[in-house]
């Protein structure tokens, strides 16, 4: 079975892996870039844009792209000829498709129970560990996990911490955690080990919106600290 | 009985079951998995018995079967494991469209030969569309009856949607969907980050079905697997029944309620014709797998399209 094509152009070569009978995997490269991260998201605007039946679904990763395919309308060979296709005629940057998204989160307290382990770890004042956490701009770099989830970079080293040793066994929707030099919030209920620093009252995933979720893979997030009164505010009218 | 909408009422709900359609495609973006039957074509085939669109919306019971009962007249069917099913105190078998009227009760026992029963009904199941599927995503919480398995007083409104001929199927032609030979699969993305031994040692050797196992992700026990590569993989996008090695060297293989990402290498993915028989592996199952090439893997399921049209009655 064919390995790896190149692809021509201007392009730097990417390679094209078949990941299963009915998939591919797009890889451009090894190191996490925001060159890479560019190109991923290209292609899979590009491929979206297609409203190709065949293409099932399109999973973006920090460096890849997973193609899935409806193995009866389309063969690996087509499918690499596609994406080729697709990738030299749309080689140009990601036209306003992208956006800023405030997230307003209440630090601490109830809300935020690991917030004053992340201090005492990162050898800080809890204000400071709030300061750098609310100053930084991230990327999306995609959304997996579960639904909604975004996986954001762009974090300061300082606050880095290892997971729980031991997950919660219920994180609440909207807690905002870190893990390792990663930070994100949790759109659903679930069970999680991310050291939890705080809450936002926005519901970051909701299935009955037509946009289920408020960020898309290449949008920036940025957060804001905000008190325990406007919390409850805002929870009241996101409701 | 024109204007009578049809509902059946959850007397016992069993160990899980859910609503399901065709699964919601679309959207593995937003971090959201297909969901869908775990056995594909038995879920067609209940469908097409009563003459349904294949990927009608219907139950999917697992393990142990719901008790229901019909509040008004419906044709059913049921397909996949046999789950010792009465309705209204007579023993029925699967694979036979069944008339029930209103006040019937049909209760599905413990499954024997499989994992997953799948139960139709003529117009198929009423839930609201969430990103265009009725599939129920337990994980995400919504999807099917609000987003969760079925409970006991939940009462399920069945579409009056336009319905085609129910087809009878000929029994002995499904022998073919039960092979007891090695699940097959084909290479996976991360293949070459295991030695030829190692790589060899997952195709030779039997693996035990975890009691740990739902629709995400089967979890096997046996011959741990090592990798080579000492760097850590890149997260990145996962496909259906890809089979994954973490740390501890215990494959996993993900399945339809998996998560669209994640960080551990693939070593092989089983291939779409042998799906279904990963959705009625039960618990302390033993599983093998035998490699394929991704053409045999095509052959496989073109032969299994030509069969499954061949298994009507005319």
């Amino acid at each position: 079975m064919l390995g790896d094509i190149r692809s021509g152009g201007l392009q730097k070569p990417m390679k094209m892996i078949p990941a299963s009978d009915s998939s591919v995997l797009v890889v451009f490269g090894e190191a996490i870039t925001p060159e890479m991260h560019r190109r991923v998201l290209n292609l899979f605007h590009a491929l979206r844009s297609r409203r190709d039946r065949r293409i099932r679904n399109l999973h973006p990763g920090y460096v890849s792209l997973l193609v899935d395919f409806d193995p009866l309308a389309l063969t690996h060979e087509r499918i690499f000829a596609l994406i080729e296709e697709t990738s030299e005629a749309e080689p140009g940057a990601n036209p306003g498709r992208t956006k800023l998204v405030d997230v307003p989160v209440h630090y601490g307290e109830e809300h935020g129970p690991d917030l004053a382990d992340v201090a005492a770890h990162a050898q800080l004042a809890v204000e400071e560990v709030v300061r750098l956490h609310s100053s930084a701009t991230y990327d999306v770099s995609f959304l997996g996990f579960t639904a909604g989830f975004a996986y954001l970079s762009g974090m300061p080293e300082t606050l880095s911490m290892p997971r729980l040793a031991t997950p919660r066994r219920s994180v609440v929707a909207g807690s905002v955690g870190i893990a390792g030099g990663q930070t994100g919030i949790y759109p659903t209920e679930t069970p999680g080990g991310w050291r939890l620093i705080g809450r936002t009252p926005l519901r970051m995933f909701d299935s009955r919106r037509s946009a289920p979720t408020l960020v898309l893979p290449g949008d920036q997030v940025r957060f804001t600290s905000i008190s325990r009164a406007e919390f409850e505010r805002l929870w009241q009218e996101c409701a | 009985m024109a204007g009578v909408r049809v509902s059946i009422r959850v007397l016992k709900p069993g160990l899980s079951t859910t609503v399901q359609d065709g699964g919601r495609f679309g959207y593995a973006h937003l971090g959201i998995s297909p969901c869908g039957p775990a056995d594909r074509l038995s879920m067609r085939i209940a469908n097409r018995m009563v003459g349904n669109d294949e990927y009608a919306p219907a139950l999917e019971m697992t393990l142990m079967g719901a008790t229901l009962e019909f509040e008004s007249d419906a044709t059913i069917a049921l397909a996949g494991a046999n789950c010792g099913c009465v309705l209204a105190e007579e023993r029925v078998g699967a694979f036979t469209p069944l008339p029930t009227a209103a006040g019937m009760v049909l209760h599905c026992g413990s499954t024997t030969d499989g994992a997953r029963t799948y139960l139709a009904v003529r117009g198929g199941i009423e839930v609201p569309l969430i990103m265009g599927s009725a599939s129920t995503d337990v994980r995400g919480k919504f999807g099917g009856v609000e987003g969760r398995r079925l409970k006991a007083g939940d009462v399920l409104k069945i579409s009056s949607a336009g319905a085609r001929q129910p087809q009878r199927v000929r029994r002995e032609a499904l022998q073919k969907m039960h092979s007891e030979g090695p699940i097959r699969v084909t290479r996976g993305a991360q293949h070459d980050w295991f030695c030829p031994a190692e790589y060899g040692r997952f195709l030779t050797s039997p693996y035990v079905v975890s009691e740990q196992s739902d629709r995400a992700g089967l979890r096997l026990t046996g011959e741990a697997i090592n990798t080579v590569e000492r760097r850590q993989l890149l997260t990145d996008g996962i496909p259906l029944g890809a089979i994954q090695v973490p740390q501890d060297g215990q494959p996993i293989i993900l399945f339809v309620d998996q998560q669209t990402t994640g960080g551990y290498p693939k070593i092989t993915n089983v291939i779409a014709a042998d799906m279904h028989r990963v959705g009625q592996l039960r618990p302390r199952d033993q599983v093998r797998f035998a490699e394929v090439s991704i053409c045999q893997a095509f052959e496989a399921l073109r032969e299994q399209e030509r069969w499954f049209e061949e298994i009507w009655q005319e």
